[in-house]
């Protein structure tokens, strides 16, 4: 029924104020059409502005800059690898942690839970994707911190410390504590989209892996998933996005140290972070300029993650929608 | 899937205590979805966390002083209202900017658009939706606070209105689309113009869904700080109606007390993260239980 119905509004619509449209008709369409512009545009302006507002860091530094190490107000000297390199860190330790339980949620939600237990659910995690980042962040720095600082930490220390990575000493707030901030913060984002990537998997792909006798999960691992595989990875990589450009909360428990981050519980600086607790402070001049460089890295990374991620997302709906 | 599950089940059963093979194959099975089981909870432990720990904390500074006092302006005390006021006025400033834009360009690429044009401005809206608010945040501050040299409000507004455009257009338009094409053939046909067919038949019966996105922007928008740092920036006063100049903001003010290290601060924080959270999950819970009840019955 919708499903013909879909193709007409427009073509009607088109055709009607095509030919002979009154005056009215003519400037509704024209409000509507500036509304979208100032959309397509948003983005473009987004882009420009923090290009314009970069030049001045971008003519002293050049590309360098993405690997210079010091920032130095004194001395005018600004390099962005402490947080290019803090922000890589904290978010893929998030994806090494959100992407398996994201996973393995949105399966059970698609394919293995009741509709009494998957409807709950999933408005919970929905839920948690409403939760304000700055009221995470407020739990993140006086009760997750702490805790992860008094247990697991020391635990990892005492078992693992032996590999430089997971060497002490561990403070609860750092790169560590900001990971799983994050885990959290994108967990509802790939789980919903591979949720949504999974049920688009035909019937009959399920029903052909049945047949031969496989089990839940071997129909969920030989039909399902690989029918899914590029969806699924759009999902993460979009919960990758999120993760890197993700402010208040990491903010508050990373610990806005100034340092190339080496060992997991060390304190850092994300692009995000450091923008957030130096922007107001920073004098107008070179060093907004190269804070707004920072910002312009940042937009880069995160518009590539989405195209990227919606691409791969977009393969998968097309495919069902063939078969 | 669903209805063909339980004879699937059976006959695998059956079949599955024959041999070695099988039963290792079984146990497999039962260790991964028990595992899948896990993982979902895992999920929803946080949010039971995040909303206990806020109530624990919060419960006893959510009083009148909270509500009805600004913070002194030395030292330590008062209360949240200049957060609260500010919040409400720059967030009805962002609806008031962004839900004409928002639905009109969703009846643009919707009703109007050719297909490549939607395409594009779909695409944009999504990447937009995509750019770290704090970028936001940045990209106000260079137009509306650079120039005058002085943060406020009215940027504040912008930036969540910025943040909110897109959220709207793509609500909105899920909705038009799911709008069967006789409803607008029936009031052309009645020689009424596409624009009144458009604002009074189409929107008006769409506009339960329409008002559910944009509750939803609205929530959102309550909930931001990164992109009120640099644009409205915070303020201990009570301001009322100045747009040009800076105001305070619920999340502004959490994370302002939460850095403060003075207890009493901190249990404002709390207390204020408990409005603010009761204020954004109720929206939330109302707008999304009827769909959701919808999707059980």
């Amino acid at each position: 029924m919708t499903a013909q119905t879909i193709p007409a509004p427009g073509s009607t619509a088109r055709r009607l104020t095509g030919s002979h449209r009154s005056f009215s008709d003519r400037a509704f369409r024209s409000t509507t059409a500036l509304a979208a512009l100032a959309v397509g545009l948003l983005i473009v302006a987004i882009g420009l502005l923090l290009v314009w507002n970069s030049r001045e860091a971008f003519q002293e530094f050049g590309l360098g800059f993405i690997f210079g190490t010091t920032w130095d107000p004194v001395k005018g000297i600004y390099g962005a690898l402490p947080y290019i390199l803090g922000t890589i860190f904290s978010s893929v330790i998030a994806i090494v942690l959100a992407a398996p339980i994201g996973l393995m949620t949105a399966i059970f939600l698609a394919e293995l839970a009741r509709r009494r237990v998957a409807i709950p659910l999933t408005f919970l995690i929905e839920l948690l994707a409403a939760i304000p980042s700055v009221v995470i962040g407020l739990w993140g720095v006086f009760v997750l911190s702490p805790f992860l600082g008094s247990t697991v930490e020391p635990f990892i220390i005492r078992w693992l410390g032996w590999i430089p990575i997971f060497a002490g000493p561990s403070y609860g707030i750092g790169l560590f504590s900001a990971g799983i901030i994050l885990t959290i913060m994108i967990l509802p984002t790939i789980v919903a989209i591979s949720r949504e990537v999974i049920t688009t998997v035909p019937n009959s792909q399920r029903e052909a892996m049945a047949a031969l006798g496989a089990t839940r999960w071997e129909v969920v691992r030989g039909a399902v998933l690989p029918y899914a595989r590029s969806g699924i990875i759009g999902a993460v990589i979009l919960g990758l996005g999120r993760a890197l450009g993700e402010t208040m909360a990491v903010t508050m428990v990373i610990g806005n140290a100034q340092n190339i981050p080496s060992r997991l519980f060390d304190q850092g600086q994300t692009i995000a972070s450091k923008i957030a607790t130096t922007f107001n402070e920073a004098s107008i001049g070179l060093q907004t300029s190269a804070l707004i460089y920072l910002g312009l890295i940042l937009l880069v990374i995160t518009i590539a993650m989405n195209v990227l991620a919606r691409l791969l997302v977009r393969r998968v709906g097309s495919e069902g929608a063939r078969t | 899937m669903t209805a063909a599950t339980p004879v699937m089940a059976r006959s695998i059963a059956d079949r599955l205590v024959r041999t070695k093979v099988d039963r290792r194959r079984s146990r497999v099975d039962v260790f991964m979805r028990s595992l899948a089981f896990v993982a979902a909870i895992a999920c929803v432990v946080p949010l039971a966390a995040v909303i206990f720990y806020v109530v624990i904390n919060g419960i006893a500074g959510l009083n009148l002083n909270l509500l009805t006092k600004a913070p002194r302006a030395l030292g330590i005390g008062g209360g949240a209202a200049s957060a609260i006021l500010g919040s409400l006025q720059m967030v009805a400033l962002a609806t008031i900017v962004a839900v004409p834009v928002g639905t009109l360009a969703a009846v643009y690429v919707n009703e109007f658009a050719r297909t490549s044009t939607s395409r594009v401005i779909r695409f944009a809206a999504d990447v937009l939706v995509g750019v770290p608010s704090i970028l936001i945040g940045i990209f106000v501050f260079t137009f509306l606070v650079l120039p005058f040299k002085q943060f406020n409000a009215f940027a504040g507004g912008i930036a969540l209105a910025v943040i909110m455009i897109p959220v709207i257009m793509r609500t909105t338009e899920e909705i038009l689309k799911l709008l069967p094409g006789s409803l607008r053939e029936a009031s052309l046909a009645l020689g009424i113009p596409m624009w009144r067919t458009v604002l009074s038949i189409v929107m008006r019966t769409g506009l339960t869904g329409i008002l559910t996105g944009v509750m939803l922007a609205v929530a959102r928008a309550f909930g931001e700080t990164a992109p009120l740092l640099f644009t409205a920036l915070g303020s201990r006063l009570i301001n009322v109606g100045d747009f040009k100049k800076p105001m305070d903001a619920l999340p502004l003010f959490i994370y302002n007390n939460a850095r403060q290290p003075f207890a009493a601060l901190n249990q404002q924080a709390w207390a204020s993260a408990l409005l603010l959270l009761i204020i954004v999950l109720a929206i939330n819970v109302a707008v999304r239980s009827r769909s959701w009840t919808r999707n059980a019955a």
